[in-house]
């Protein structure tokens, strides 16, 4: 009937509280209005979790996955009027499942290791991790061969591609931002709040200055909005790092203290978050006035994180505008009033959070010394012996170790 | 205008599959020579013949490049990978119609270009460590190869992007996630088979023959014997060749095993000796591969007539490798059957004569080389000792010297290092 569009969301989602108090408005302005009300909502959202600690963060990172893979499935099922396949809701949640199985096991078991080793069960299941989340994946995998149904062949292999490339999208990126998040809170905070201060500001910009569009996918961009938005966010990226680089619990890695069975943020600061006397260039000099001006190098990465939100990050959201068009749909969802689903507000994030993280395992974060320990450990004798006396005739090289003495 | 493309393209969404176009038949790229040698015979037996020339001739391919060696094998692997990644391509173009959209082509080629330099640089970076050591250049590709990959993969994402056209942006969607779940599959996979034929070559042959052996044996006990169909998916198969595949399956790996072990060309794990320039086979066979006698259990006792016997412990492990290529492996092909039944087609391609395509042939094959490796990094490897070291060396000076101190103590306790006055 639809040829393959899906019914636009219709239902009016806004609360019976806000549509009483801007009931005499027009509605362009309640729109604004509502909007701009969810947003301040979100934003104190975000507030309170970091204030509630990692663990409520990973719980709601989790969360937010689930929910936008449901969007985006659900998306699929309309697309392709698969409704009447009852298999493909329980085997989609069912690899969601797998994959999340597989993820969350590798993380656990470097984070948590002592923890694991203690425990016979979670120690056999880390030991034998990947075999059993393959094992599992392969069930699902049979099940899916077994449900094909000679008229639905074409339709079954469009949901099986479907869930796996939302798998890919979603689940992946989850896990690499509990990655960041593990390794301090910055790292996580000052990303996400870049690519929503670039969205906010490159309205604002657009707004009040906007007149030359930017990309055909998106009419309501414009390139003052794009330039004034990286300028803004890059601004903003450089004060938050200054005022989070301060506070301990942001710069530190999360660890899991075994004795207290929670979760802490407490260590020495590393180089990154000790302030530092730099030379301003000369160009800058004349304008700004100082010779030199002390800053955290951590404020240097927080240029590069958000010049990456601002000019990388919006084909995150051209990506999301263009998969709308192709499916001749709105909005991912209508969970949110004023701003649509999950996957609207969440679509830039994606590409931000793969950046971060391989910008920290590229440039930031070596490998991590315990779990090299803890690999060492498996090895056969020969095989340690064998890197002990490499490492040893290494650090003998750089003059870290006396060749006759006893370290 | 707009909307008549995009309901028209609408319609190719609908449950039924009346809508796709069949392909048209595909050409008979059979070599004159073999036409004219069987001339003669009905079109049913030239048939059968053909397809047996062409067994023997991608066996005797198999074993020529095993003789070559480990890198003629690496490039084997690379380029049947390429092709199975074209073939799969060239079915979306066909099924999307979308030949027009020029783009696409040089999309799908560039995504293949960096998934495969990502793949391939974790892989060089590990194996052939002292000889990055010695290359300037290359160290800094290895230091920040994560980085490079990541900004060559987002720069073929934002070309997607910039490329978006109005009246074809859900075919263009559709050509981005094939390519995407194509890459998922060849690519990953062909990249576990390397990394599992630098195991040792073992780990590479016993696998592959397993997934071939049991094609061609379940046919076989299928031709004579077949009687109770398996499953609709593919009306060929049968109850009795299915079974029949498992058992001889298992038997050949059992015995093949047994002569592969005894040779250090496919028992040792694959080093590259950065003096000679070459890859090299020689170790100190593991244990896996050194014969142990195991004591007959009591049933099998009174029908072998002995009471122990001599094995490789790896003939155990071929056991559980042959199981899987004849249990679980035939899953992959109907996977590929209920594909091509899903987009009308007869065979991915017409490469090989009589066999179609390479995907047809390699289509067991995939989830066979993710078992192995699982199976490999699950049960028999540890983590490996030249990535430990390269990560060790990476460390700060002071991390390096604490480390050093942790291992020292470590291994005194264990009595591995004698406790001495000198360091």
């Amino acid at each position: 009937e639809f040829g393959g569009s899906a019914p636009v969301p219709t239902s009016d989602d806004t609360p019976e509280v806000l549509n009483r108090a801007l009931s005499n408005l027009s509605s362009r302005w309640k729109n604004w209005w509502v909007r701009g009300i969810l947003t301040l909502a979100m934003i104190t959202f975000f507030f309170i979790i970091i204030y509630l600690g990692p663990m409520v963060l990973m719980t709601i990172v989790m969360c937010v996955q689930i929910k936008c893979f449901h969007e985006i499935i659900t998306i699929g099922y309309n697309v392709y009027h698969s409704y009447d396949l009852p298999w493909f809701r329980t085997l989609s949640w069912y690899f969601l499942l797998c994959v999340n199985y597989f993820f969350y096991g590798e993380t656990v078991t470097d984070y948590f290791f002592t923890l694991v080793q203690r425990e016979e069960p979670l120690r056999i299941l880390s030991k034998y991790h990947r075999f059993i989340s393959f094992a599992l994946y392969l069930t699902g995998f049979c099940m899916f061969v077994l449900s094909l149904v000679k008229k639905h062949y074409r339709l079954q292999f469009y949901m099986f591609g479907w869930t796996h490339v939302t798998l890919l999208i979603v689940v992946t990126q989850s896990h690499l931002i509990i990655h960041n998040l593990f390794e301090g809170m910055i790292w996580f905070i000052v990303p996400i709040s870049c690519v929503i201060c670039n969205d906010i500001m490159a309205y604002m910009f657009g707004f009040f200055f906007g007149r030359t569009p930017l990309i055909k996918l998106s009419p309501k961009k414009t390139w003052e909005g794009f330039i004034g938005g990286f300028f803004a966010t890059v601004l903003f990226g450089l004060l938050l790092s200054y005022v989070m680089s301060g506070y301990r619990c942001f710069t530190c890695p999360v660890e899991f203290n075994n004795d207290t069975n929670s979760f802490t943020v407490d260590c020495e600061p590393s180089e990154l978050f000790q302030l530092q006397e730099y030379n301003i260039p000369v160009v800058l000099q004349s304008v700004v006035g100082w010779k030199t001006v002390r800053m955290y190098p951590f404020q240097i990465h927080s240029i590069a994180l958000s010049t990456f939100a601002s000019l990388i990050g919006p084909f995150g959201g051209f990506f999301a505008s263009g998969f709308k068009r192709a499916f001749k749909i709105k909005d991912f969802a209508n969970t949110i009033p004023g701003h649509g689903g999950i996957m609207d507000r969440f679509d830039c994030q994606y590409l931000m959070a793969t950046f971060v993280n391989v910008y920290i395992a590229s440039f930031i974060r070596g490998p991590n010394p315990s779990k090299l320990i803890q690999q060492f450990l498996t090895l056969r004798p020969d095989q340690q012996l064998h890197i002990f006396n490499t490492l040893k005739a290494h650090l003998v090289d750089k003059g870290m170790l006396g060749g006759l003495e006893d370290a | 205008q707009e909307v008549d493309f995009e309901e028209r393209l609408g319609e190719l969404d609908l449950r039924s599959d009346s809508d796709i176009p069949d392909v048209p038949p595909q050409t008979d790229s059979t070599p004159e020579i073999l036409k004219r040698a069987l001339s003669g015979l009905s079109a049913r037996w030239k048939n059968w013949w053909i397809r047996g020339i062409l067994t023997l001739a991608m066996i005797s391919v198999f074993f020529l490049v095993i003789y070559l060696g480990s890198f003629m094998l690496m490039l084997l692997v690379l380029s049947i990978q390429v092709k199975c990644y074209h073939e799969i391509i060239t079915i979306g173009y066909r099924v999307y119609h979308s030949y027009d959209l020029p783009w696409f082509r040089s999309l799908s080629w560039y995504f293949l270009l960096c998934v495969n330099y990502f793949f391939y640089g974790e892989t060089v970076a590990d194996y052939f460590a002292t000889f990055v050591q010695r290359r300037e250049q290359l160290q800094f590709l290895i230091r920040y190869h994560r980085f490079i990959s990541f900004a060559l993969y987002l720069t073929g994402f934002c070309m997607f992007v910039l490329s978006l056209v109005k009246k074809h942006y859900r075919l263009q969607f559709y050509m981005f996630a094939w390519t995407h779940v194509t890459l998922l599959i060849t690519v990953t996979q062909s990249h576990l088979v390397i990394q599992n034929l630098f195991e040792g070559m073992i780990w590479f042959l016993v696998p592959i023959s397993s997934v071939i052996c049991n094609d061609i044996t379940a046919y076989i006990f299928g031709f004579f014997f077949g009687r109770t169909p398996l499953i609709k998916l593919s009306p060929k198969k049968t109850w009795e060749g299915f079974i029949g595949g498992f058992f001889s399956t298992v038997v050949f790996g059992f015995i093949f095993s047994y002569f592969l072990a005894q040779h250090q060309y496919f028992v040792c794990p694959v080093e590259y000796n950065s003096e000679t320039n070459r890859f090299v086979t020689e170790c100190e066979p593991s244990e896996l591969f050194q014969m142990k006698k195991y004591s007959v259990p009591p049933l099998l006792q009174a029908v072998l007539g002995w009471e122990t016997v001599n094995m490789y412990p790896f003939q155990m492990h071929s056991i559980a490798l042959s199981t899987f290529a004849s249990l679980i492996g035939p899953f992959g092909g109907f996977f590929a059957s209920g594909f091509k039944r899903a987009f009308k087609i007869k065979d991915f391609a017409d490469t090989i004569p009589g066999h179609g395509g390479i995907m047809d042939r390699f289509d067991c094959q995939y989830l066979m080389a993710t078992f192995v490796h699982v199976y490999i990094t699950s049960f028999i490897r540890g983590p490996n000792p030249s990535k430990l070291l390269k990560q060790l060396l990476i460390l700060q000076p002071e991390q390096q010297l604490s480390v050093y101190k942790t291992l020292k103590s470590h291994l005194v306790e264990k009595g591995i290092l004698q406790p001495s006055l000198r360091g």
